[in-house]
């Protein structure tokens, strides 16, 4: 087993025990799209309407709930220092931390979301849609995210400071998600464009954030 | 010179300006008075920093 | 860590005693001149005298995304070079920046009333200068909430870096979003050739508004310089007393 996947069980194994944040994500996307209706009133025709929309804010909000903790538990027992001191370059070990942290709390919120649309009068085939997108997005909110969680880390600061230099940077994916995802469900606009780009956003991300977030952990830890 | 029907939100916009200016302005005096004088407070003392002692003696930090 | 460098700073600070009354000198003059051009300035048939926000509304807006360049570059020399200045230099270019954002967004704000009947419109360029606001403003929070001023100044170099790869993406999205929920009615400005009588008090004011902002960028470097000596000498201050009474 190589290193890397070594890295990526460790950390999946790690989220989903007692005192890891995987199902935290999912209880707060829940509790966030439950309480939309007692804010904007329970009418129907509305919340489907909007509906894509909450689920997106929602899902991004509670991907970045956990993130603050991706590189802090590390810190605190001393195996960052050795992943940074090990053979595996330090962007490849990021990049194991990130996909780990996404397949534990970012495809939960991915799989969840179609259930969440039932609630919000969002049609079968559309929750269809809204889950495509997310399933294509969040991989870059938490590839920006891991930026935020390693400077977050090196600063001894974690959570609001995260969520106040991380959130202006996913509004493209905000933009890009809700629009694919109304696309495909209200039209008139194609579906491809801006899912295309969703995915580039993805894919630049999961090219830049393990090295953005690797150099923020080397200047800022030594 | 008339400013027309909305002279409020011209001289508004340069009031706002010129506040903000002076602000910035202000903090960058102030900042640095203050920190002359705590710096004058510190030579007072007798606190020098390494580069400015002769015998370039280990200063710590 | 390595402590700063202090002999490199000493000579900025000479140089910027010396340079700074004189840059303060011509940032008045040139804004003395460029208001008395502005005040020359004929009003625009569509708009009436509201240009006049005009001329501190684009200026402000170029010095929004210049203080970000500034501090761009800043950060490549913290990063790549581990120049001490270049610590100095960004740390002291984000509050200037973020208030001229500030007052970009403000006279944008108060130019908009008036021509598009609301005080916020959420126009393309409106948006992404809002977004880069709210970086401006993060980038602060993250100078605010560390103590020490090298760990700081590596995070804030990354996260400027960052934010400027990230600048035009948003920009680009602010902008197709907008498309895509094309707003009611905006009277669209430019496009056509500015007139000379409105383009050179604009361009006067653009020089005045960058003089200004070095002026202040150098006072508010110097400040900082000052601030981490004060700090390096109360550190050795305590150690000497520590060391003292042991």
């Amino acid at each position: 087993m190589s290193a890397f996947t070594a890295l990526l069980i460790r950390d999946m194994r790690l989220s989903v025990r007692v005192g890891g944040g995987a199902l935290m994500g999912v209880l707060f996307f829940l509790i966030v799209v439950v309480m939309m209706p007692f804010a904007i009133g329970p009418d129907l025709n509305l919340l489907a309407r909007i509906g894509p929309a909450i689920l997106w804010l929602g899902a991004l909000l509670a991907s970045l709930l956990a993130l603050d903790r991706l590189f802090a538990t590390d810190y605190e027992d001393g195996s960052l220092d050795l992943l940074m001191m090990g053979r595996m370059p330090l962007e490849l070990a990021v990049a194991a931390k990130a996909i780990a942290h996404w397949l534990t709390t970012g495809l939960p919120l991915v799989v969840i979301a179609p259930v969440l649309g039932l609630m919000l009068n969002v049609e079968m085939n559309a929750m269809g849609w809204v889950a495509l997108t997310l399933l294509a997005g969040t991989p870059a909110l938490t590839f920006i995210g891991v930026i935020g969680a390693a400077l977050a880390v090196t600063l001894r600061r974690g959570g609001l400071l995260l969520a106040v230099l991380v959130l202006p940077l996913t509004i493209p994916v905000l933009i890009f998600g809700v629009a694919a995802a109304n696309a495909a469900i209200m039209g008139p606009q194609p579906f491809g464009p801006p899912f295309t780009i969703l995915c580039a956003l993805s894919l630049a991300s999961f090219a830049l954030g393990p090295f953005a977030a690797a150099a923020a952990l080397r200047h800022g830890l030594e | 010179m008339t400013l027309g029907p909305h002279a409020d939100f011209i001289v508004a916009a340069y009031a706002v300006t010129v506040f903000v200016i002076a602000l910035l302005v202000a903090w960058v005096v102030l900042d640095y008075s203050a920190q002359r004088r705590v710096l004058g407070n510190l030579e007072e003392r007798g606190v020098t920093r390494r580069s400015q002692r002769p015998d370039g003696a280990k200063g710590g930090l | 860590m390595a402590v700063i460098d202090l002999a490199n700073p000493t000579r900025f600070l000479n140089v910027v005693d010396r340079v700074l009354p004189w840059l303060a000198g011509v940032t008045a003059l040139v804004f003395a001149y460029g208001l008395y051009r502005v005040l020359g300035a004929p009003d625009d048939y569509q708009q009436g005298a509201t240009v006049k926000i005009m001329f501190i509304h684009v200026p402000a807006a170029w010095l929004s995304m210049m203080g970000w360049g500034v501090m761009t570059v800043a950060a490549l020399g913290t990063l790549v070079w581990r120049h001490p200045l270049a610590d100095v230099a960004g740390k002291a270019a984000a509050p200037v920046g973020a208030a001229f954002t500030f007052i970009c967004l403000i006279t944008g704000s108060l130019w908009g009333r008036p021509t598009w009947g609301t005080y916020w419109v959420w126009d393309a360029r409106l948006t992404s200068v809002l977004v880069l606001f709210l970086l401006y403003l993060g980038m602060l929070a993250l100078y605010w909430t560390a103590e020490d001023p090298g760990r700081s100044s590596r995070a804030a170099a990354i996260l400027a870096l960052v934010g400027a790869v990230n600048i035009p993406i948003i920009k680009f999205s602010v902008e197709w979003w907008n498309t895509l929920h094309q707003p009611a009615s905006i009277l669209r400005t430019g496009g056509s050739a500015i007139d000379p009588s409105i383009l050179w008090p604009l361009l006067v004011m653009a020089l005045a508004f960058t003089l200004l902002f070095f002026t202040l960028h150098l006072a508010a470097m110097r400040n900082e310089i000052l601030r981490r000596r004060v700090r390096t000498m109360q550190m050795m201050q305590a150690q000497h007393l520590a060391g003292a009474e042991t």
